[in-house]
């Protein structure tokens, strides 16, 4: 009999008890970490690495103005505007061809056999990594902007889709019934049914997809794929550092000017 | 009793450039706005003009050259499978990689996150500055942060790992601020009025509250994490992309498909498991 305890203190004692989860979870996580510390071999700085440490924050502090006003191609600005150009196609391409895809693997349009097979392909463009893409269509298209510009059109695809398929499943049927009712013919179904409810959420997509696209254009450049990351690394390793900094200045800049607005225009588009 | 002045909301420029139209509807008077697509679609339409322009947009390298890629992804869709031996351990590698970014990572971010959120710091000005330090390291790319810190502490897995920490922090942090200026604050409040002190009054309020999220939040950076660490190899840090590298520089495209294959099976299995745990967690 808990006659003594009052209420709470009786509640308090009861209060669920699974310290052998706890137990097992910080057991796995030990061994696990423990696992994965061998990765870590801590050779010591290298012996030019406090070297590269200073011209690092040397850099940034003293970027290189020549680079960063000068309008000619291999000035920074243009190389922002290049990865800014390379982002924005890519991200409509791949927004546009996301509609067939996302809309032939929605479980309630088509059948659910299909639905399966699209949703598997647009899963294995996502696996594969942007670089590698950038790897294979160098080949074909050979190394410039045009390439970043049809590799992010592909891998795009893969997430585009993904967000639009949510965006079709949860699309109310009802109104459809009654637009049927009221006479309106195929087309207009799908212009007052059926585009006001998707139309939000697609764009809202896209914004959020050309965020992540800017940033994965300046890495492409890395392979060739045009933009300003060819230009980053090839001063990293020849150790220029500020024009390092001046690469880095601007793409900071741009990359907070593109995200403070995505944002905005994505929270007035989800308020509607 | 004095009415305050609400100030009347200023219409959008567009709006007085092109006032609205008033029409009668039902005997109410209703002001219908112009429409804008016809401006959004005219700046739409420089916007990639412009962009044409300046990425040297062909679609006739495309016609003429499209059966490259298919070439190409023939081979890759034919993986070796005897290179498999191989891939194990640079695969090893990229776990383990990002299994130590992530945990450093969001340990890391957690603290950071804390200052960074407006409801436990009163301070403003300290809030925006860790705000701006955090967007900051979001926009560095993780390739070249990766590259960077291959030169500081030479090539391998340990200049993967902390590229991959400084990635899963800038993340993390991002997710946890927001997540921590949603919770309830009327027990922190409750306790810092019963006089403990503020760490304590997180610790014992706050914290609960956010750690299911928290856990979620370094789960989905894990899963991030594994596809980002793949490439790292690229630039000299580890991992697979280091064979990545090389068998594209050999034009061994079956080998390619055997790594490529591998990561897929791997990232498969990882973001189910995850996917099931944040889905336990919420």
């Amino acid at each position: 009999m808990q006659t003594t305890l009052n209420p709470i203190e009786a509640m308090y004692d009861n209060r669920p008890r699974r310290w052998w989860i706890y137990t097992l979870i910080v057991l796995l996580l030990t061994i696990v970490l423990g696992w994965s510390s061998t990765a870590i071999e801590f050779k010591g700085i290298a012996s030019k690495g406090a070297e590269v440490a200073y011209g690092i924050v040397y850099g940034i502090f003293h970027p290189d103005t020549n680079l960063l006003w000068t309008l000619s191609p291999d000035g920074v600005p243009y190389l922002l505007l290049q990865t800014v150009g390379i982002a924005v196609l890519g991200t409509l391409i791949g927004g546009l061809l996301a509609v067939p895809f996302s809309f032939l693997a929605a479980e309630n349009v088509v059948p659910k056999w299909l639905a399966f097979i699209v949703r598997a392909f647009t899963l294995l463009i996502r696996t594969i990594p942007s670089l590698v893409w950038a790897l294979v269509w160098i080949r074909v298209t050979g190394p410039g902007p045009f390439c970043g510009v049809v590799t992010q059109s592909i891998c795009s695809i893969g997430m585009i889709s993904k967000m639009y398929i949510n965006a079709i499943e949860d699309l109310d049927t009802k109104i459809l019934e009654s637009l049927d009712a009221a006479g309106c013919n195929t087309f207009q179904k799908i212009r007052y049914g059926i585009l006001p409810q998707l139309y939000a959420n697609f764009i809202s997509t896209i914004i959020y997809r050309f965020d992540i696209n800017i940033k994965d254009a300046t890495t492409l450049g890395i392979v060739g794929a045009g933009g300003i990351g060819a230009a980053l690394i090839q001063c990293i390793n020849s150790r220029r550092w500020s024009m390092v900094g001046a690469f880095l200045f601007g793409l900071i800049i741009l990359m907070l000017i593109i995200d403070f607005f995505s944002t905005r225009v994505r929270k007035r588009l989800a308020r509607g | 009793m004095t009415r305050k002045k609400y100030k009347q909301a200023k219409p959008l420029l567009f709006d007085r450039l092109f006032p609205p139209r008033t029409m009668m509807v039902g005997g109410h008077t209703v002001q219908k706005p112009r429409s804008r697509a016809w401006l959004i679609s005219i700046v739409l339409l420089i916007v990639v003009a412009a962009s044409v322009m300046i990425t040297e947009f062909d679609i006739g390298i495309l016609i003429k050259r499209g059966h490259q890629l298919w070439v190409i992804l023939a081979k890759i869709f034919n993986p070796k499978w005897e290179y498999f031996s191989k891939v194990v351990n640079p695969l090893l590698d990229t776990i383990k990689m990002s299994v130590m970014g992530s945990v450093i990572g969001s340990l890391l971010a957690l603290p950071f996150s804390i200052i960074a959120s407006a409801n436990i710091v009163k301070n403003g000005i300290l809030v925006a500055i860790m705000r701006v330090l955090l967007n900051i390291v979001r926009t560095l790319p993780t390739l070249v942060i990766a590259s960077i810190s291959a030169l500081m502490f030479g090539l391998g897995t340990f200049a993967g790992t902390v590229a991959i920490s400084i990635f899963t922090f800038g993340i993390v942090s991002k997710m946890m601020y927001e997540s921590i200026e949603t919770v309830d604050m009327g027990a922190f409040e409750a306790m810092e009025a019963l006089g403990s002190t503020k760490f304590r009054a997180f610790w014992s309020a706050v914290f609960p509250q956010i750690l299911p999220t928290y856990l979620s939040h370094c789960l989905y950076s894990f899963e991030i994490n594994i596809r980002a660490a793949s490439i790292l190899g690229y630039v000299g840090a580890g991992g697979l992309g280091i064979l990545i590298n090389d068998r594209v520089g050999f034009r061994d495209y079956e080998g390619l498909g055997m790594v490529l294959l591998t990561l897929f099976v791997v990232v498969l299995i990882i973001d189910n498991t995850s996917q099931y745990l944040r889905r336990k967690l919420s």
